[in-house]
């Protein structure tokens, strides 16, 4: 069971259930749904930018472990970021689910992701809510 | 397992020797599709090895052959399904191709505007798509029948929408989900003291169950090779013999015509009016091993064997507290298939976690989104049962779920 130890690890979990960035941010200046139609994740973010700097952050919806988890680790890595800062994390997200060499420290949290890359089916919850910040940057 | 020699069907599918994450192999996915006995992968082999040749066009030994081979599909499949005549058989890619063939050809010609088409909410997108298609370019309108307190379609509810506006009633036979199984026979009559024809979507009956389309006397009936033991990319369409003519050729090019002229065409009869350019001819073949497969088996044995599945697997899921089930309380008029959710968790989540153990199964909405909509959940986790599932594999899909509880406490 290694591998669902990586891919349900503590930190996955701890942020899946009790995130403190799943709310609707009343203030948000932008907003944008994400979703995976084949297998019902489904998540909204909010985002409240103050020129280029991402001043708050917040997500609401439902989906699996993953794809939750996923976007919560997510906020708190982008929270107070600048916009090309944001994007370029974003990459590095994206390359490490794609099993190219990142540097992990970057990622924060998210770095637990990086076991998702074993798991071919599962990668596209993991990506939804760094593809949808980056619809909206 | 008193229907059928489990043991013995079981050495007939190589697949079932493949070790997913070193665990035996539990195939609970067959709604989705069937693993293929040694005799049909066999079959595609010998296609290839000693009658491959286009059909219809070459007077050559081979085409000749191809040729016997492919009606004797028609004629396999006919009797399979009880159909009057070879001319109703159709061969297309699958189901979805053949209720999109019936929506492009005698939908878009006998619905007009104001017509009703009913449907039911438990109907799969490939039965819903093709008609929101109709009905948005000829101004005709759809309608649902929805379902009872237990999970069937309400009968009550297929009355009351029923009128002489409605032109066409597509139902499924046996729901992808809920495993209900509709009664298509009363349906049909009722629909057709209105003057509406019907369609049945068989994709989850024909390979579960005896199904003779004359006793249904439906005017459509719909099903797919894959599902049934069949090679993937064979499907047929049953057209009733007397409405061979009001339906129009679907695609047109070579094979299908009698004679063309620089500005006009005159067309083969049925079915080759039907099925422009070359078939599916290996499908055809091997679809006829996986009708005997069936045969050797024999559908009411099957259907019994499902049976017995079904109230075990609905006992034993009972007993987990944490597991919430959607369709009928019941294993009557019901096909082998659960659908249910693990309480707190998402299905993705429990399908990942099911999948290392060997247990495969399916998560998500199904193809229908409609009828998650209406059940009030975003996904559901799928169990779906065929001639080789045992009590065993049951088993080993209820410990998998205690492993799913272990992980999402």
């Amino acid at each position: 069971m290694s591998d669902l130890n990586q891919l349900y690890s503590e930190v996955i979990m701890e942020h899946y259930e009790n995130s403190p960035h799943r709310r609707e941010l009343k203030d948000a200046t932008h907003k944008e749904r994400g979703h995976n139609p084949l297998c019902g994740d489904d998540i909204t973010l909010y985002l409240k930018m103050n020129g280029d700097i991402i001043e708050d952050a917040s997500f609401t919806g439902h989906g699996c472990a993953i794809s939750q988890a996923s976007t919560s680790m997510m906020i708190d890595l982008i929270k107070g970021k600048d916009k090309k800062e944001a994007l370029r994390l974003v990459q590095e997200f994206i390359d490490m689910i794609h099993k190219k060499d990142v540097n992990l420290d970057e990622l924060g949290d998210a770095q637990v992701l990086q076991g998702v890359s074993d798991f071919p089916a599962r990668v596209k919850c993991a990506l939804l809510a760094w593809k949808t910040l980056q619809e909206i940057l | 397992m008193k229907n059928i020699d489990i043991e013995r069907i079981k050495k007939d599918f190589p697949i079932l020797s493949v070790k997913p994450h070193g665990k035996r192999l539990v195939y609970l996915d067959n709604a989705a599709t069937t693993q293929k006995p040694i005799e049909v992968i066999k079959a595609m082999d010998k296609y290839y090895e000693e009658l491959n040749a286009n059909v219809y066009r070459s007077p050559h030994y081979l085409s000749v052959l191809s040729t016997q081979a492919y009606e004797e599909a028609r004629e396999r499949v006919k009797k399979f399904i009880n159909a009057k005549k070879e001319e109703s058989i159709v061969f297309t890619r699958n189901t979805t191709e053949s209720i999109n063939f019936i929506a492009y050809t005698w939908g878009m010609k006998h619905i007009n505007e104001g017509d009703e088409i009913l449907l039911t909410i438990a109907e799969h997108h490939s039965n819903i798509l093709p008609w929101q298609m109709v009905a948005e370019a000829k101004g005709a309108k759809l309608k649902y029948v929805y379902l009872d307190e237990n999970f069937r379609l309400s009968m009550k509810d297929f009355k009351e929408k029923m009128s002489e506006k409605v032109k066409l009633v597509a139902v499924q036979h046996m729901s992808n989900v809920l495993g209900i199984i509709n009664p298509v026979e009363e349906i049909t009559h009722i629909a057709h003291k209105y003057g509406a024809k019907v369609l049945i979507d068989g994709a989850q009956s024909v390979p579960h169950m005896p199904v003779d389309v004359q006793k249904i006397d439906c005017d459509f009936f719909a099903f797919s090779g894959h599902k049934m033991l069949g090679p993937m990319g064979i499907g047929v369409l049953y057209i009733k013999e007397d409405l061979l003519k009001e339906v129009p050729p679907f695609l047109r090019g070579g094979e299908m015509i009698d004679e063309v002229y620089e500005d006009y065409s005159t067309f083969a009869p049925s079915p080759l009016k039907f099925e422009a350019g070359t078939p599916n001819i290996e499908g055809a073949y091997v679809l006829i091993s996986a009708i005997d497969y069936i045969e050797k088996i024999g559908l009411t044995n099957i259907y019994k064997h499902e049976g017995e599945l079904l109230e075990y697997g609905l006992q034993k899921m009972k007993e987990l507290d944490f597991v919430k089930l959607y369709g009928p309380k019941d294993a009557k008029e019901r096909g082998g298939i659960i659908s249910f959710n693990v309480e707190g968790v998402h299905p993705h989540d429990v399908a990942t976690i099911l999948d290392e153990e060997g247990v495969a199964v399916r998560s998500g909405h199904h193809c229908c989104q409609p009828l998650m909509r209406y059940l009030g959940v975003p996904a559901t986790v799928r169990a779906s049962f065929y001639l080789y599932n045992d009590f065993e594999d049951i088993d080993a899909l209820v410990e998998g779920l205690k492993k799913v509880r272990k992980w999402f406490k």
